[in-house]
């Protein structure tokens, strides 16, 4: 149980139930979309952009408790950064859910409330769920504006 | 109450805890409580019989087939033709020849689409398949239909997961040449009327392919009381291994169709000028078989037929028919898929929560679900629901275990409060 309750943290669930920056945004300059056909996720990302910062970052779309938590909380995280600094955010979160468990505990403190999602790690399978959101928004900064996909 | 002595084993009670025994893989614990594996519809587990067969024609028997004279090559053809046998009793077809071994259920359709397909299916026909298909009844018709400019048409189902038989007859016309309809649903447990839907295509002269992949380990299968033409199902599915299957075709059928692959074993003479291929079922399978695999088909047949299928089949209904009556009270639920006929497959949604969680908080508890479109996204977008969470079920499955799935799900509702 309690891994299961490290997976489906508070805040997690809070994300799921009702998720931040969701819903269109008019006019965006960037726009991917994502999915993960394993599971059925789908998940639509608008950006607007000043200069290399995001102004704005909203998403649509349908998945599971990971993947709409991890777009609802990456939208707020990457509001108003760079994209250099938002390439290390995504490296740093890529390494809470992937690398090396000591290396982790010092990535964490800088990742924020991104660091919830610590428990996924236990869960191999659901890694791409928590990472779909960070590939589209990466496709959709560089301009791909194709569908990206876990497969 | 009166009781029959002698009665003939199909009429017996399954002896649940004894077939247990049976399957190794059971004993299995998983995050540290025992297995309860309801996925079945992927794939099954497999008996101590059918991993003996594989390991012993290995061991004493490993040889290639129709070629030497020499004695292992002998024992070889005999064990994967006495298999080819067993199969054809199996679902009680007329001859053994009529019995081609494939990889699955998929390279089976894939077959008759390519041959017989291609053969019948020109420009502005049409072929005829079901909303509740299965991608692997979708797809090889659908890349037919493409390269031969033919039209794919779709029989509607109804919102319990039934089809319309009324909508099907109606799409039957002139310009269908060919039927490929599943007789159980993967994704919806829905056992069709088949041999209702074979008449009232051959009233119309038109042949039909039935995909048993979901049947065969459930019911008894009787492809002449049936009527189909082909008949495809996998091995994997009936507690054989994976990567054996079988097409079965009526013979004058497979008379007229050209060759599948081209190899070893299907010829009956080659120059560089020409080829004459060999007989059905030679014909469609070029290249070394899975010999040790149609063995061990043959002993999963032998495994299911030692129980009977008719015992089976009751066991597993009144298993069914628990797990849903369970799982339908526990709130939030909604069962998908609720036709009157059924086997095996319980589907279902919680509402708020997503089918992956499901089948991960369900994983930590031991029960090994199924979360997703189980290939047959039509049936999810018919149903409006990305995925569901499946449970399926087997002659091994306990009221226990589908007390452990209704607990576990509970329990989902507890995580998501």
């Amino acid at each position: 149980m309690s891994e299961l309750t490290d997976l489906y943290q508070e805040v997690i669930l809070d994300h799921n139930k009702k998720p931040r920056n969701f819903g269109k945004l008019e006019k965006p300059d960037h726009y991917a979309e994502g999915d993960n056909p394993l599971c059925g996720d789908q998940l639509k990302l608008y950006l607007r952009m000043e200069g290399d910062r995001v102004a704005e970052i909203r998403f649509e779309g349908s998945g599971c408790a990971i993947s709409t938590a991890s777009a609802s909380l990456m939208t707020e995280a990457v509001k108003g950064k760079t994209i250099g600094e938002i390439a290390d955010l995504f490296k740093g979160f890529h390494e809470l859910l992937t690398g090396d468990p000591s290396v982790v505990a010092e990535a964490a403190p800088a990742l924020g409330k991104l660091a919830v999602f610590s428990g996924v790690r236990e869960f191999p399978v659901r890694v791409k769920c928590a990472t779909l959101a960070w590939h589209t928004l990466q496709a959709s900064l560089q301009g791909e504006g194709e569908m990206v996909t876990t497969e | 109450m009166t009781t029959v002595d002698n009665a003939p084993a199909s009429t017996q009670a399954l002896d649940v805890e004894r077939v247990r025994r049976d399957f190794p893989a059971l004993d299995l614990e998983v995050h540290g409580k025992p297995l309860a594996y309801l996925d079945n519809a992927a794939t099954t587990q497999k008996p101590e019989s059918v991993l003996a067969a594989e390991d012993l024609w290995y061991r004493e028997s490993c040889s290639n087939v129709h070629r030497g004279v020499h004695f292992l090559s002998e024992k070889a053809t005999e064990a994967y033709e006495t298999a080819r046998s067993k199969v054809r009793d199996f679902i009680a077809a007329e001859s053994a020849d009529e019995v081609i071994f494939v990889r699955g259920t998929s390279e089976a359709i894939n077959l008759v689409a390519a041959t017989y397909g291609r053969q019948h299916v020109g420009a502005g026909d049409e072929v005829l398949i079901s909303e509740m298909e299965h991608h692997s009844n979708i797809v090889p018709w659908q890349m037919l239909c493409e390269e031969k400019g033919a039209d794919l048409k779709v029989a509607p189902i109804d919102d319990r997961g039934q089809l319309m038989v009324e909508e099907y007859e109606r799409l039957l016309s002139e310009r269908t040449k060919i039927v490929a309809v599943t007789y159980v649903s993967n994704a919806l447990g829905t056992v069709n009327p088949v041999r209702q839907l074979v008449e009232m295509a051959h009233d119309r002269g038109v042949p039909v392919l039935v995909d048993g992949a979901q049947a065969v380990p459930h019911m008894s299968v009787d492809v002449r009381s049936l009527g189909c033409d082909f008949f495809a199902f996998s091995g994997h599915k009936m507690f054989a291994p994976t990567g054996i299957g079988v097409l079965y075709g009526r013979r004058d059928l497979l008379g007229s169709m050209p060759p599948y692959q081209g190899g070893g074993e299907m010829i009956r003479s080659v120059t560089f000028e020409k080829t004459e291929f060999a007989e059905p079922p030679a014909r469609f399978e070029a290249g070394t078989p899975n010999i040790a695999g149609a063995v061990a088909l043959g002993a999963a047949t032998d495994y299911l037929t030692s129980h009977g299928l008719d015992a089976i089949q009751s066991y597993e209904q009144q298993l069914l028919e628990y797990a849903t009556e369970s799982v339908s009270q526990i709130q939030g639920v909604r069962v998908v898929g609720t036709g009157d006929y059924k086997a095996s497959v319980l589907s279902f949604v919680i509402d708020n929560v997503h089918a992956h969680d499901v089948g991960t908080i369900l994983d930590r508890d031991g029960v090994a679900v199924r979360a997703g479109h189980h290939c047959a996204q039509p049936v999810m977008q018919r149903f409006g629901v990305p995925a569901t969470a499946r449970a399926s079920f087997a002659l091994y499955n306990t009221r226990d275990e589908a007390d452990r799935l209704a607990a576990s799900i509970a329990r989902v509702n507890e995580v998501f409060g």
